[in-house]
């Protein structure tokens, strides 16, 4: 996009060679500081799960993640609060993208201040709202049926208003990149194609538009997935154990397992991007 | 602009061609109307309800809010402004250093390796990045005990400065790499061939085509850092007054009698600072993408 690397270029003019010696010097410092306060918390931290004082190197904490209690369905719970969360952004935010770009071009606005919010709201207050809300609720809407399904989205096996407010965290990221996505496809006249042949809403959703913009979907969901599983306020404060909740519970008798389960969850992003960037180039 | 498309599809699809446009976004409103509008009107209604202790009755008021601007709550508020702006202002100075420094190198590899480093730092944030920290500069951590340091380094203002600069930086990178891109080679030459000095061309040219861009980098550290909450917990836990330790505490532990609203009142006026910092975003965003073509 941008990345013409032009600016290297320029050094060999008239103010560069006066004083070579003294702008390299400038950079490499620059360079060094920077690379010394990123790596070297990396490198420590990592010294710091393998070798103790009393058994030298082992890879012990590293295999107690496996066996400490309550991991398994810390994660399960957080990979399963993902997969909804995803398939919820996505279903309704594309019909939305779509219906604006189709026909209701005055919705848009409407669509940009609804995945702008999120952005501007910081996740500790909106967690305040939801559970001010959830237990007024509870206390108002005794007497209806209403309160079977406020208790219901609330199980802790599997808290749904953990979906939700999932769903309204992530939308601003969703949001841009299915856009990107759907900016390079000409929609109208796909959908006009398709529905002209014969082709049901369905059949034009699943078989015309998102084949078309799967890597714009794959970005998003891949954004949506880092995001889930690495959450801590809004599942703390309400109270339910998702992954990076469990993190901090197992972590105050055992520094080194939270030290590795921490480099762990570091690789998971870098694994997510890396997939992410190779989603996006394979479309390039 | 409208819909020629679904009415010439309408004798299949049955009539009311419009409706059915509008309906694509329903689900999206409907869904954004619960699980945002409700949590966001309580919270708005819930700030300025003050319970009378004595006679448990509910009325309209202020009061929440004048006590959230008060004593430790007001401590906590300025703390945390105060911590987000300078997180803020030294990581946009920093990033922008180590994007230009990464940009005029000769080395490729290097650009693109810091730029993938930076999304992976810039996603690095809660509790883990807590942890990471407190095993290198912690009380017990291994550069604290190598180097014989006291405790307590990284348990304070400019310790917590310190780690958020960890994922504050690389968001600088990030943000500031394709406006310093735009910088055309050719301002430079032009600069030069007119005898400026490469400060001149930095006062002159370079800073004021950057600032747009800068300042909207500084804002959104600057929110980022205010609204961080799980590093600071994990790692101070309450030893820095920061206002989302307050709201959390609030919530979840015991509160003073009349004091139950006080997290709500706490969140607006968190809301309130980050909305009035957006205000200031939305505008220069406009502004500085005329430059990031």
């Amino acid at each position: 996009m941008v990345a013409v690397a032009t600016l290297p270029d320029v050094t060999p003019g008239p103010a560069a060679t006066a004083r070579p010696g003294q702008r390299r010097a400038w950079r490499g410092i620059v360079l060094v500081v920077a690379a010394v306060y990123f790596v070297v918390p990396m490198a420590v931290s990592f010294w710091f799960t393998v070798y103790s004082e009393g058994q030298g190197f082992s890879l012990a904490a590293y295999g107690r993640i496996l066996s400490a209690p309550g991991f398994l369905p810390s994660l399960l719970l957080s990979l399963a609060l993902a997969a909804c969360t995803i398939a919820a952004v996505l279903l309704l935010t594309l019909p939305a993208m779509l219906a604006v770009r189709l026909g209701a071009p005055r919705l848009r606005p409407v669509l940009e201040l609804i995945s702008t919010l999120p952005l501007v709201v910081p996740p500790i207050t909106y967690v305040v709202g939801i559970s001010t809300a959830l237990r007024e609720g509870v206390d108002a809407l005794a007497a209806t049926p209403f309160w079977a399904t406020l208790i219901a989205i609330q199980d802790e096996r599997f808290p749904f208003v953990l979906v939700l407010a999932y769903v309204m965290l992530t939308l601003p990221f969703a949001y841009r990149s299915l856009d990107a996505g759907l900016r390079a496809i000409d929609v109208r006249t796909l959908v006009e194609a398709a529905r002209n042949l014969g082709a049901s809403w369905p059949y034009v959703l699943f078989r015309v538009i998102i084949p078309n913009i799967r890597s714009s979907i794959a970005s998003a969901s891949f954004l949506t997935l880092a995001l889930v599983l690495g959450e801590y306020t809004v599942a703390a404060l309400l109270g339910y154990e998702t992954f990076p909740v469990w993190i901090v519970t197992i972590s105050g008798n055992d520094g080194q397992l939270s030290v590795a389960l921490s480099i762990i969850s570091l690789l998971l992003i870098w694994l997510l991007l890396l997939t992410l960037s190779g989603a996006g180039r394979k479309r390039r | 602009m409208t819909v020629p498309a679904v009415t010439a599809a309408a004798p299949r699809g049955g009539g009311r061609p419009r409706s059915k446009n509008w309906l694509g976004a329903l689900p999206l409103l409907v869904v954004t109307a619960v699980a945002f509008g409700i949590p966001a009107l309580t919270l708005l209604a819930g700030a300025f309800t003050v319970k009378d202790p004595a006679t448990k009755v509910s009325s309209f008021g202020t009061a929440n809010l004048s006590r959230s601007l008060q004593g430790p709550y007001l401590n906590a508020l300025l703390s945390s402004v105060q911590l987000s702006a300078v997180v803020a202002v030294a990581a946009a100075v920093a990033g922008t250093f180590l994007a230009q420094a990464v940009i005029t190198s000769r080395f490729t590899a290097l650009r693109e390796a810091v730029l993938t480093f930076s999304g992976v730092l810039s996603n690095f944030g809660g509790v883990p990045l807590a942890f990471i920290w407190i095993a290198t500069l912690g009380n017990s951590g291994v550069i604290t005990t190598a180097l014989g340091l006291g405790p307590g380094v990284l348990y304070n203002f400019w310790g917590l400065a310190l780690v958020y600069m960890y994922f504050s930086v690389p968001l600088m990178v990030l943000v500031v790499t394709p406006a310093l891109d735009g910088l055309r080679p050719q301002w430079r030459e032009a600069a030069q061939n007119n005898g400026a000095t490469t400060w001149q061309f930095w006062r002159y040219v370079g800073i004021p085509v950057l600032t747009p861009a800068l300042l909207g980098g500084v804002v959104l550290l600057f929110g980022g850092a205010f609204a961080a909450y799980a590093t600071a917990y994990a790692m101070v836990g309450s030893t820095v007054p920061l206002v989302t330790l307050q709201i959390a505490e609030a919530l979840t532990g015991d509160v003073l009698i009349g004091y139950e609203n006080v997290a709500l009142a706490l969140s607006l006026d968190m809301i309130v600072v980050a909305l009035l910092v957006m205000a200031v975003y939305l505008p220069l965003q406009k502004r500085s993408s005329r430059w990031l073509r």
